[in-house]
């Protein structure tokens, strides 16, 4: 009885946290949703998301945050597969996460030098004789900055579900006459989902609404919902609007999470 | 679970002391006695050593806080948290607290040196008579250009950034107002025209302009065109001085059709609480040598006819940040044009940028 009792009261800070920085939150976006610019109750925000420049502007978030996912997954997989099989994984693991730990507003600034018409990567390409290029402000180097700084967050989860596959799996997989590509199709990629759906979760939710780098990066030629957002709160002060689209990110961010949902039906060790 | 409760203990003796240091400290700083002034600002637009000149000849404590843009900056005294006793707002921005009644009138009584400014300055449609506004610096929207990088060549007008030799060169300031108001001006409509199809007109003549654009940016347009990175931004007159200063090739010109002359007004806001303080720190800002030792160091444009005396003689000459009358009568100041046309212009500047 008593036992129940305290398990009770642990769960009170728990409560008080979802409910004030969660639940409140998210009503408030809501009640500001149905407001139009003079503050009264309309759903005219919801008709003005349905015209053509908000819904293309829904389409490019989808399209550049499925290209940063699946070009960060690319990458992740097999450096995780690698790091698995190294002496010391978990140093090189750390390697991999540190930039993270660099403020994202200062790697921003360092690729501004990097991409430069004078900087690194063009005095690279000049001395292997492909020329300099303009890299600063468009598509490719939005996006590779994007890969650039998601890429841990994809490699952390697919590493975990790699390093607790059973490696008596593979060995019966040998044993059996599988060849290399079949044991990868057949066990080790079905038995590391979990991790890929983790990984790609925690990248295209936040790339759907990144706000920073499309201005820094993409000079500000890259338009997702994110930059909507900002834009409606600070300049035009509507929040009525910027509301309405932060409720459709949530929705979309809800479908993303049912969509790639984990079901925890296999319990393994 | 006892381990638990010995780090809470720590961790609530520890936030306690910080505490009592904190309030010593301001205390010993005089933050917590009444005599502090609360200056609510733009960042980098002040010299650091007319602040301490200020507490030196008033005793008045200054507390010193700045801002990125006017909406943040009347959101925040909106809010009401910090009892800020002067702010920097601009034009359109004044109009807008009006409204919503932020601003305290000014007691001209108390401000002896207002005289020392420039009568053009005076008495603007955004707030007639200066009954709640100081004018504290003014300027310009125009072009920055690197004519080194451009073999030479030179602007005058808004028009010559259409021409085809300037693919992906140029740098727009991240600003629905000043942008849209380019392609209203390049026209020859006004910037502040709510009319929808002129416009739609604007908008298609800067759609045009798209494949000149290199980029739409903030400050950081700055550091690029002061590294060479950039040949030709948009930029505020300011800003321009400033990069001009660590880069000798680059130029600044404000177009013949017409563009954007804007102020940065000192206000009292509703917030204030030593109200006499925020008097006294405006007039010191208005006194010739302050304010000319003060434009000095930020190099925009005063409006202080006084100052101009105690200047050197290049900066007060120069054409491009002191513009003659004749100019300026061409230019205009940016009005509150209502919630609805604000978002009309915003929904176009935004379809611009997706072009």
């Amino acid at each position: 009885m008593e036992n129940k009792t305290t398990r009770n009261l642990y769960t009170i800070p728990y409560v008080i946290w979802i409910a004030f920085f969660v639940i409140a939150p998210i009503l408030l976006v809501l009640y500001y949703s149905f407001q139009d610019i003079n503050g009264d109750f309309s759903l005219t925000n919801y008709r003005n998301f349905f015209t053509p420049i908000y819904l293309e502007m829904t389409l490019s978030s989808f399209w550049y945050a499925f290209l940063i996912t699946l070009i960060a997954l690319l990458f992740a997989y097999p450096t995780a597969y690698l790091l698995t099989k190294l002496k010391h994984k978990q140093l090189w693991l750390l390697l991999i996460i540190v930039p993270s730990w660099i403020n994202l507003l200062l790697k921003a600034y360092a690729f501004l030098g990097i991409f430069g018409t004078y900087g690194m990567a063009n005095t690279f390409l000049e001395t292997i004789g492909i020329g300099s290029k303009q890299l600063l402000f468009t598509d490719f180097s939005f996006v590779f900055v994007s890969v650039y700084i998601f890429i841990p967050f994809m490699i952390l989860p697919i590493f975990n579900a790699l390093d607790k596959l059973n490696p008596t799996y593979l060995d019966a997989a040998n044993d059996l006459g599988a060849s290399r590509w079949t044991t990868f199709r057949r066990i080790v990629f079905p038995l590391t989902i979990d991790g890929v759906k983790a990984g790609c979760q925690i990248t295209f939710i936040p790339a759907l609404s990144l706000f920073m780098l499309t201005r820094l990066i993409a000079g500000s030629q890259v338009i997702t919902l994110g930059t909507a957002i900002e834009q409606q709160f600070l300049v035009t002060q509507n929040w009525g609007m910027g509301s309405t689209i932060a409720v459709f990110l949530i929705i979309f961010m809800f479908i993303i999470m049912f969509a790639t949902g984990t079901k925890r039906r296999r319990a393994r060790g | 679970m006892k381990q638990l409760m010995r780090l809470a203990v720590v961790i609530i003796a520890v936030s306690a002391i910080l505490l009592v240091t904190i309030s010593r400290l301001n205390v010993s700083q005089g933050y917590s006695g009444g005599n502090t002034l609360t200056v609510y600002n733009w960042g980098d637009y002040i010299d650091p050593a007319v602040i301490d000149a200020f507490e030196k000849e008033t005793g008045i404590t200054v507390i010193y806080e700045t801002f990125d843009s006017n909406e943040a900056m009347m959101t925040k005294i909106q809010q009401g948290g910090t009892s800020y006793d002067v702010a920097v707002p601009s034009e359109y921005t004044i109009e807008k607290m009006q409204e919503e009644d932020l601003l305290l009138p000014l007691d001209h009584s108390k401000l002896p040196n207002l005289k020392n400014i420039d009568s053009r300055f005076m008495d603007l449609p955004f707030d007639p008579g200066n009954e709640y506004s100081v004018p504290y610096f003014w300027g310009t929207v125009g072009i920055v250009y690197n004519s080194k990088q451009l073999d030479g060549m030179t602007f005058d007008s808004w028009a010559d950034l259409w021409d085809p030799s300037l693919e992906n060169k140029i740098v727009l300031i991240d600003g629905a107002r000043e942008i849209m108001g380019m392609g209203l001006n390049s026209l020859y409509y006004s910037l502040n025209d709510t009319d929808p199809d002129h416009l739609q007109e604007a908008y298609d003549k800067l759609v045009s302009l798209k494949p000149n654009v290199r980029a739409l940016l903030g400050d950081e347009n700055k550091l690029l065109m002061a590294s060479g990175e950039v040949s030709i931004g948009i930029t505020w007159s300011g800003d321009a001085s400033e990069i001009m200063s660590e880069n000798e090739d680059l130029d600044y010109v404000v177009p013949e059709e017409g563009s954007n002359l804007w102020f940065d007004n000192m206000v009292i806001p509703k917030t204030a609480k030593n109200v006499d303080a925020a008097h006294k720190f405006i007039n010191f800002m208005l006194d010739p040598k302050i304010a000319a030792q003060n434009t000095e160091y930020v190099s925009y444009s005063t409006p202080n006819k006084e100052a101009l005396q105690y200047m050197p003689e290049e900066m007060v000459n120069d054409e491009r940040f002191y513009p003659s009358p004749e100019l300026t009568d061409r230019l205009e100041v940016y009005e509150n044009l209502g919630q609805e046309n604000l978002a009309h212009y915003n929904e176009l500047f935004l379809k611009f940028k997706m072009e």
